[in-house]
Formats: C-alpha cells, structure tokens, sequence
C-alpha cells in the first residue's frame, strides 16, 4: 500500500452469482477501499443482498448458491481452499436488516463472538469486550444497568446497535450491513446513521440501502445496480450530482418505478 | 300463494335436515366422550376393592419348638422355620369347637397362605432381631385369604348354593364370628404397591412391575432420545436434499406406522435368537421400544428445529460460528423443549406398549422385583394382562388399580408435555 | 468387575486426553495480538482437546464392543481344545452342556463337576483370566496410543475444530440411519423366517387353506400331528374385526371432525377435542380389559334376552371398542382436512344460500374427500395391526365366519399365542408367526404407502 493513497480492502473481479439455473450477478467489478463506506443501491431484486453475502461467503449455506469470479480480501482471494469460513466471518461482520438478537442476555449477545473467536481468557477480557463494544455501538448509557436482560426486549433500534456491538466484538476489519435501518423509525436510524460515520474510523464498511438520503449521507462510494449488472460505480457525489448513467439518473430521482 | 307455500315448506325441510345433520354430530361426539366416561368410571369403581385388604385378628403362641427347633436363636435357620403352622394355631384355638380334620382345613384357608412368612419376615429383619417374642403370647393382625377378603367385600353372595361359591356355609359362620368379635378388619392395602407379582391375590403387587416399567422406559429414553435428536438434527440442518435423504425420510414415517408387534417380531429374531440377548429384561425391552419412539422423537425434534428463524443461525454464523456451533450454541437449545415434549409423548407410548414385550419374554411370573436392566421384570400393562388371565375374582380389582397407575402415570407425563409446550412456546 | 474398571480407566483417559489437548493447544499461542489468521491458532484449545479425547476414546470403544462379541467365542474354542479328546465323538449339544457346565463352574465353586474335570476348570479360569486381561490391556493401550498420537497433531495451524464437527457429523449420519437399520432389520428377519416357514408348507396351503390348526407334535417322533396351516379363517377374521371397528370409527369419527370444524364453538371445542384425543393416548391393554371383562359380557346378556347367541368372545365386542379406539384418528386427520379447505369455498356456497349442512355435505367433504380417504386408510392400517384389544377380547379359535357374534382370531392374535411362552425356533409353529408377520408387515406398509400417495396428490390440488 502506498502512502498517499487508500488501500484496496477489497477487489471485487468479474463475479457471477448463480441460483440454481438463474443467474443473480453478471460480471461484478467492484473496489472496496478501506476505511470508507461503501453504499450499494439499486431497485428490489438486482443482486445488492447477494453480493454483500458473498462478501462474507453467506452464501457457502445457501445449497443452490454457486459463485464464480475472485473477491479478493487484502489481495487475498476468500474463496480459495486455504480460507477457512469461520476465520473469514470473525474478520468480516456482518449486520442485517431485521435485528436478529439471539434470545439471550445482553452481555452474551455480545460476548459469544469473541468466545468462539478463542478472544478470552478470563472472565475480565469479556468484560472490556462487552463495555468498549456497547460504548462504541452507542448503547452502553442504555444497557450499562441490565446487561443480564434479554437482548430481545430491547426496542428496535437498540436490538440493531446491539447487533452492530455483536458485530464489532470481535473486532473485524470490514462490517457488511443489509438495509440496517429499515425496520427503524427516524429517530432511530439517524442514531445508526451517525454510529457508521464514527465506525469508518475503525473498520471498512459496506451497506445496502433503499434510502437514496442515507448512501448520500453516510457512504464516500456509492454502487448503483440492475438487473445483476453493475450499472455504475464510482464516489457518492459523483454519482448523486452527476450520474454519467442515465438509468442511475433515472433511479436516483425517484423517476424509476 | 301455493308456490310461496311450496317454497315454504321446502326451506321447512332443508332446515330440518340441516338440524339433523347437526344432531348426528353431536350425537357422534358424545358417544364417543361417553364410552370413555363409562370406560374410566368403571375401572375405577372395579379397582376400589384393590385398595383395601382385610385383616384377622389372632392370638399366637410363638411356640419355641416350632419356630427355633434347634433353641440355638440362629436367625437364619429361624427363618426357615413354619410360622403358618403357629398362625394356623391362632385360628384353632379361636375356634375350639372345630376338631374335624375336614372342617379345620376349611378353618385355616380363611387364613393367607403367605401370613406366616410376612409375620417371620416382619419379626426376624434385620442382623440382630429383637427375639424377645420367643414363647410368649401375642395379639397379632395377619392377612385373610382372598376369598374372604371378597365375602367381606360383598364380591360372594351368602344367597346362593354352597356349592356354587368359594366360602362354605361353615367359613360363613366363622367369619360372622370373627366379625362379631371385632377381630375383623379392612385397612388400606399398602402391600399392593410395595409387593411385586404373586400367586395369592392378597400378596399380589405392582411394585415390580413398576420397577420394571422404569427400568424398561430408562433403557428407551437413554437409547431413542439422543438418536432421535441427532438423526434430526442431521437431516434438518446438515442433509442436503438427495435420494438417499429421501429414502432415510421415507423409512422413519413408514417405521411410525408400523404395528408394534411387528418390533416384537424383530426383538426376538434379532436381539433374542441372534445376538442372544437375556430374554425378560427391560434392557432388550427398552431396546424394542426405542426403536419404536426413534421416529416420534425424529419428526417432533425435527419440526421443532424448523420452527427456529433463520435469523438466528444467520445471526451465528455471521459472527463467524462455525455450523456445528450454530446449530449446538442457538438451534438445538431453542428447539430443546420441542425435542423434550416429543421425547415425552413418545415415552408415554412406550409406557402403555404391551404387545412387543410380550413377544420378548417380559411376561413371565415373576415375583422378585428387578435391581438392575438384566434382570427379568415385568412392566405395567403387562401385569394387568396377565392379572387379565388370572381366574381369581380379586385379581381383576387388582387389574382395575394397575390401571388406574398406569393411567396417572400417564396422565403425569403428557402434563409435562403440555406445560413444556406452554411455557417454552415462542411466537417469533 | 473388570468392564466397570475398564470403563473407569478408559473415561479417565480421555479426561486427561482433553486436559492434554488443551494444554498443548494453549502452549502453542505465541502471537496472539497479531491479526493475521496465520498467527492465531486455527482453533480454540476446547477443539484440540476434543480431538485428542475423540482419538482416545473411539477406538478404544469400538475395539471394546468388537471384544465383547469375540471373548466368549475365543474361550470356547480355547476350552475345546482342553477337553481335547475327552468331547471326541460326542454329540454336539453334549459339548455344549459339558462346556457350559465347566463355565458356571469356573464362576461359582460351588457348582457341582465330575471331580475329573477340576484341573479343566482350574485351567478354564486361567484361560478365562488371561484371556480377561489381554482385551483390558489391548483396549487400554489402544486408548492410550490414540492419545498420544494424536496429541501429536496439534499445532497453530492445526484444523481440529474441523475434524471433531467432521466427526460429529459422522454420527449424526449414523444416527439418522439407524431407523433405516431398524426397517431393514424388521424385513431381513420377517423375510429370513417366512422363507423357513415356506420349506415347511406350501405357500398356496399357507395363502389359500382353509384350515387352520398349528398345533405340533408333542413329542418329536410324532410326526403325523403336525398341525395345518391355511390362513385364510385367521385373514377372515381379521376383516370382519377391523370391518365392525371401521363401521364404528368412520362415520362417528367424521361426523366428530364435522362438528368439531364446523358447528362447534371454540370453547367447546377446545375442551372436546383434547378429551378426544384422550381415547388415543390410553393403551391398548386398557381397551382390551374393558372389551373382555365389560363390553363383552354386556352383550352376550343382551343377546341372550334378544334369544341370540352371543359368544362370550364375539368378534362384536372386539370389533365395537377398537371402533372407539380409532375414532380419534379418523377425527384429527379428517378435522385438519377439513379445515385446510379453503375458506373462498365455503363462502362461495354459503352466497348461494346454501345451509352450513348442504355446504358441507356438497362442497367441503367432496374437496376434503381425499385427506378423509387416506385417513380412513391410516386408521385400517392401524386397526388391522392392534394387537391387545383382540388378545384379550377374541379368541383363538380359527373359525371362518362372517358372523360377528361368533369368535373368530386375528393376525396380531395368532401371531402373539404362537410366540409366547417357550419355544424352540424352529418349528413352522413358530416360523408361522413370523410369516404372518411378514403378511402383516406387508399390508399396514402398503395402507400407510397408499394414504401418503392419496394425500399429496390432494395437496397438490390446492398448492
Ligand atoms: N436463496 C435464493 N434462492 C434463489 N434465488 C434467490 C435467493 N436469494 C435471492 N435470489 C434471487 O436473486 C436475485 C437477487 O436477490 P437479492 O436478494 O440479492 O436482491 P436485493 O437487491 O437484495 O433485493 P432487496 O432490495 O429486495 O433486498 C433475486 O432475483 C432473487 O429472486
Ligand atoms: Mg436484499
């Protein structure tokens, strides 16, 4: 990596994507750079979801799900024999678009990733693990006092930025989010928004939204998809003042159905 | 007008019939609830003489020449010794009168042929019995046979020909002597449930064959509960869709219907003449019978681990769990108590299945109760058939309480079922 | 004593085999705050101590169960060759007493030997005792070299979580094929008997005979005695019992579901369905008690005042109560029939200003009538197989017979009398049970196969 310019977190070359006989992905180029956020947009069934679960290899659980192409991670290629999965996932988090909290205690919801993960020794590691998380998640001064109750009963937006803690426990470099907010009210995704403005200090990030607003507000590169082709890729502002595309055009002034 | 009156009469009709139609259903519905409400009322009514044994009063010489021949005080040959003779005494003597040979015969039947050995038994436990009852006269209460159990019971009619009922004319008087004296008496029959099986009604228990259902539904639940739960978890979340998943899914709903005497027939072809397995024991009844509940517990487990959201195994793995961590850590606990209630049911199952372990020996008489899974037993409803065959009229009060056991027994688990079910149950 | 102390050694072995495991994996954590992947251990010290436990424990196990068969094989052979000469010429069920004699002497002393055979037994248990310690040291040292190989393995690098989920997965496959075992076990051994059975009697006598008798010989040189065994009475009587149970069980258990799904409220119905369903839950042997001891007797006093002849063990009495048995399988399937149909239907008939009877009686049972169909089979298939009602409520006599007032015996029966009690294997008395068994095995399997088939082409319709 060069001094002046921002490394490539991922590569993303020639990807198609397959379910079963039906094609989800055509020929995806994608750069991913690190410490930036990176919005992927597009109308309700282009492949945003897909590609983001590639990202992480989800898809590996999906049985009719086959991929080709290379997605390189730190020039490395993730889908090669010598990537385990679960080494992969604890580097690259993922949170999704409906809260999914298992039903256990705060505090185990976010402490299990870093036990799998082999990240404590004693009972203390998890500690610190749990407040730095829930702090940097935006949580702590609301849970900080029932840390033993269910994850569960938290509203929805505090059982989102409980995930995204869950998510950063076990401190990855890259966070994926899927429509993080849109099981949220205002208030509270402008909560989330502003967490993912401080999380790209840290960690590479890459989120899908339907919200043209949100990939304006938060995101330095933005990704326009259709149909399972990459219509256009390049910076957020580019994209939303002077799109070179005219179906991105279309798209991002709402003239598309 | 006459057509009004037509269409009028017609509505009549269809209404009439749609009352009948209703009629019929309800009608189907109550019978059915009212052959079970017979049904239970009656066994219960049966089973209540069951529950009380009658008691005879006597007076005995613990005669030293009878009991300690040798006058060593040597408990063990003691045991041995004839306390009926001494019992046998007691009822003499309460009837002087009685010097017939044909006619004391008569007199001692009225008395349990296994009283003495419950006295000895009573009197001699233990290492160091206190022997102080040696030639002394004592007022003890022992057992009366069954058939006077039943004439105090009101089960023999003192109406009817002499030769038509198992209490003679003679016993009658005795016994309505006895019954003047005050040294008759029924008291609640605890031996029905510390006693195993006897040939005498009165001596006659469940305690073994409780024993034995527990030994035998220990066996099950080791052996089906952990099978099931794997099977079902492997082709819940592991198998992918193949032929040969399709044959293992086909064989556990087809194994679900197959006749339980049919697992008999595999038991005593396969555990008992090829392997040569104990014949009687509950391990190779618990062995039958988990292969029985396997397909239960499979398909209740199985439909519990699909009512799990994915987001949740979407959630682990995310995080970086591995599937095996997934499924341990999240799945299977939230689908535990599903596996549970299934594990329950198809154990209450296990506890009324009668017909294979018939066919595995597990009917034998037995009167020792077993101490461990190799040693022959009975179970439940295998005492009740064959206290079913038994000629004596006590055996069949004796029959109705083993039902009503069996019956609480499971009316205990599927209560545990529902109230897991209740308080487990998740809407997501 | 010896397998439990087995046992004990083994599990502390692979106690300590997970304690090694961990320990080995935590010594080898050097650089635990790099965030390279190559830098960390490949998986958690738990893994690796698994794995190690797995190694110690598996094959010992196996080599345990494989011991447990051969050792009493192994002794036999060895005591024969003692004996040596002594069992030359000698019959062969001979052998097997002197052998098992010298067994049960060599367990208890004071079983009483021929004083001649003291020094065989003596050397017995020597045998015996060498023979118990060899397979202790062998499983142990297998446990143990398992440990110690594959504590060898660990390394950062080293992939344990994989092989030990690998491993669980493994028996979890093996889980799920034991009720494929179990099916085929059931056919191997129905199978294996019937085709004995068929070298005694003809398949054509067995399948068409009208008598039925299997009363053998008492002694074996009695051979003229040997019983008949034509089916067809004992296949007769099976019908007409199931015949009087399913004339009872369909039209109160539909009728049950109907109201059940269609007149009832949810209050009534939430109380009368679980009590319904009750009438499935008690076992069989309950059922059979009330059919012998109750119904049956009810009914021959009935027909004595109707100036019938009722036998005291009337294919009725049997017949009516395993009736009351099935409804509750003929009502749930059918109720949940009937209410997977959908709702458009109903209201389609009901805008027409059909009654709720007419609607029923003309759109929902025609829609529903596969899903009934198929459950009326599952309930025959269940019928045909019940075992204890008619053990103990028919009887046993062979009678071919169409009238219900009459004793006649089933396939469950003849099966269960022909079996219980002691018995050598070989006789076709005993292999007969077996090849009803395989007749019965054949026909509930085919009910079930056939209910399965009418029910999806039924989802079909509405998916
Ligand atoms: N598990 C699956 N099996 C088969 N097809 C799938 C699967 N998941 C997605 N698809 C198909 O792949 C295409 C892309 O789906 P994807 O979920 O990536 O869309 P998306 O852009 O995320 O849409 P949305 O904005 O609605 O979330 C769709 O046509 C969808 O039908
Ligand atoms: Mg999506």
């Amino acid at each position: 990596m060069s001094e002046n310019k921002i490394a490539n977190k991922y590569q993303v070359r020639d990807v198609n994507v397959f379910y079963g006989d039906k094609q989800a992905l055509f020929n995806i180029e994608v750069d991913v750079l690190e410490n930036q956020v990176t919005a992927l947009i597009g109308p309700s069934g282009c492949g945003k979801s897909t590609l983001l679960r590639c990202l992480n290899r989800m898809n590996d659980v999906i049985d009719v799900c086959k991929i080709s192409g290379d997605i390189l991670l730190d020039g490395q290629d993730i889908y090669s024999k010598k990537i385990d999965v679960v080494e992969l996932r604890a580097r690259v988090g993922m949170v999704f678009q409906k809260p999914n909290p298992f039903p256990k205690s705060i505090y185990d919801n976010v402490v299990y990733g870093p036990k799998i993960h082999g990240m404590i020794e004693h009972k203390s590691d998890g500690d610190e693990i749990v407040e730095t998380s829930l702090k940097r998640a935006g949580l702590w001064e609301e849970v900080k006092d029932r840390l033993d109750s269910p994850g569960t009963g938290l509203s929805g937006g505090q059982q989102q930025r409980l995930c995204i803690a869950r998510a950063i426990a076990v401190s990855p470099e890259v966070i994926l989010m899927d429509e993080p907010c849109s099981a949220l009210d205002p208030i509270a995704t402008a909560r989330i928004e502003e967490l993912i403005d401080e999380l790209k200090e840290k960690f590479t990030i890459v989120i899908v939204t339907h919200s043209m607003q949100q990939a304006a507000r938060v995101s330095q590169k933005t990704a326009f998809f259709h149909l399972g082709k990459l219509v256009e890729f390049g910076d957020t502002d580019q994209i939303f003042t002077n799109p070179h595309n005219q179906q991105t055009q279309d798209y991002i002034t709402g003239r598309y159905g | 007008m006459t057509d009004l009156q037509q269409r009028h009469q017609h509505l009549q009709k269809r209404y009439a019939a749609e009352r009948r139609f209703k009629a019929y259903g309800l009608a189907a519905i109550i019978f059915a609830l009212g052959f079970l409400a017979i049904m239970l009322v009656t066994i219960t009514v049966s089973a209540i003489p069951a529950f009380t044994q009658t008691y005879i009063k006597l007076n005995v010489e613990f005669d030293q020449k009878v009991i300690d021949k040798s006058g060593e005080r040597n408990v063990v040959e003691m045991r041995k010794s004839d306390f009926q003779k001494i019992i046998r005494q007691g009822i003499y003597d309460l009837f002087p009168e009685v010097t017939k040979r044909k006619a004391k015969k008569k007199l001692k039947t009225l008395l349990s042929s296994e009283a003495g050995y419950h006295i000895s038994s009573a009197l001699l436990s233990g290492d160091k019995p206190d022997l102080g009852f040696i030639d002394t006269k004592r007022e003890i209460w022992v057992k009366s046979s069954d058939d006077v159990d039943s004439f105090i019971k009101g089960f023999i009619n003192r109406d009817i020909d002499e030769d038509k009922r198992r209490i003679k004319d003679n016993q009658i008087t005795w016994i309505d002597q006895l019954q003047a004296d005050g040294r008759l008496e029924r008291r609640f029959n605890w031996d029905f449930f510390i006693f195993a099986d006897s040939r005498s009604p009165e001596d006659a228990g469940i305690r073994g064959a409780v024993v034995g259902s527990f030994f035998t539904l220990l066996i099950t639940l080791v052996l089906s509960f952990p099978l099931g739960v794997l099977a079902a978890v492997y082709l819940e979340e592991f198998s992918k869709p193949s032929k040969i998943t399709d044959f293992i899914e086909v064989n556990i709903n087809n194994l679900a219907a197959v006749p339980s005497i049919v697992f008999g027939l595999l038991g005593l072809a396969l555990f008992l003449n090829f392997f040569n397995m104990p014949r009687s024991a509950p391990l190779v009844g618990g062995m039958v019978l988990s292969l029985m509940t396997l397909p239960t517990i499979i398909i209740t487990t199985r439909a519990a681990l699909k009512s799990v959201p994915p987001s949740i195994r979407e959630a682990a793995l995310g995080i970086g769990a591995s599937k095996m961590q997934t499924i341990l850590h999240h799945v299977l606990p939230l689908a535990m108590p599903g596996a549970l209630t299934g594990a329950i049911i198809g154990m209450a199952r296990a506890l009324g299945e009668t017909a294979p372990l018939l066919m595995i020996g597990m009917v034998a008489f037995i009167v020792d109760i077993p101490q461990g899974v190799t040693d022959p037993a009975t179970v439940l409803p295998v005492q009740i058939y064959i206290w079913a065959d038994s000629p004596e009229r006590a055996f069949q009060a004796k029959m109705s309480a083993a039902i009503l056991v069996l019956l609480f027994f499971l009316v205990v688990m599927n209560a545990i079922a529902v109230m897991l079910r209740r308080r487990y149950e998740r809407r997501w | 004593m010896s397998y439990l102390t087995l046992l004990i050694i083994l599990f502390g072995l692979i106690v300590a085999g997970y304690q090694i495991g961990q320990r080995r994996a935590k010594a080898v954590k050097p650089k635990l705050n790099s965030k390279l992947p190559e830098h960390k251990l490949h998986s958690l010290p738990g893994f690796h101590g698994a794995y190690v436990a797995l190694w110690c424990g598996i094959p010992s196990f196996i080599l345990m169960f494989v011991w447990l068969f051969l050792e009493p094989n192994i002794l036999s052979l060895l005591l024969e060759k003692q004996l040596g000469e002594q069992i030359s010429g000698m019959a062969d069920g001979k052998v097997e007493l002197l052998k098992s004699s010298i067994r049960r002497a060599a367990e208890n002393s004071q079983f009483p030997v021929d004083t001649a055979l003291l020094a065989v037994v003596e050397s017995y248990k020597n045998i015996q005792n060498q023979a118990n310690i060899a397979g202790m040291v062998l499983i142990v040292s297998a446990a143990i070299i398992g440990l110690l190989i594959s504590q060898r393995n660990i390394a950062q690098r080293f992939m344990a979580r994989h092989k030990v989920e690998y491993i669980f997965a493994v028996i979890m496959l093996l889980s799920s094929l034991v009720a494929v075992l179990t099916t085929f076990g059931v056919v191997v051994s129905l199978v294996f008997e019937t085709i004995r059975f068929f070298d005694h009697v003809s398949v054509s006598e067995f399948l068409f005979g009208l008598h039925w008798s299997p009363q053998i010989a008492l002694r074996a040189d009695q051979v003229a005695s040997s019983g008949s065994f034509g089916a067809v009475p004992i296949f007769a009587g099976t019908l007409l019992i199931t015949f009087i149970a399913m004339l009872i069980a369909v039209p109160i258990g539909l009728f049950s579901a109907i109201y059940m799904s269609e007149y009832a409220s949810p209050k009534f119905r939430n109380i009368a369905k679980p009590l319904l369903e009750i009438l499935a839950g008690i076992p069989t042997v309950v059922y059979g008690f009330f059919a012998a001891l109750s119904v049956a007797p009810l009914m021959r006093g009935w027909g004595f005042e109707l100036g019938l002849e009722i036998s005291s063990e009337s294919a009725l009495a049997a017949g009516l109560v395993m009736g009351v048995m099935i409804i509750p399988f003929v009502s749930s399937l059918s109720d949940d029939v009937i209410n997977a149909v959908p709702q458009t239907m109903r209201d389609g008939s009901y805008a027409l200003g059909a009654t709720r009877g007419e609607t029923i009686k003309l759109v929902l049972l025609p829609a529903a009538l596969p899903g009934i169909v198929s459950s009326v089979l599952l309930a025959t298939s269940r019928a045909i197989g019940e075992t204890m009602i008619v053990v103990m409520a028919a009887g046993l006599a062979a009678n071919l017979t169409a009238n219900p007032f009459q004793a006649v015996t089933t396939v469950t029966v003849q099966i269960l009398t022909l079996l219980v009690g002691d018995q050598e294997f070989d006789s076709p008395k005993t292999l007969a049970a077996f090849a009803l068994g395989f007749v019965l095995f054949i026909i509930t399997l085919g009910l079930n196969i056939l209910a399965l088939k009418v029910v999806n082409k039924y989802r079909e319709k509405y998916d």
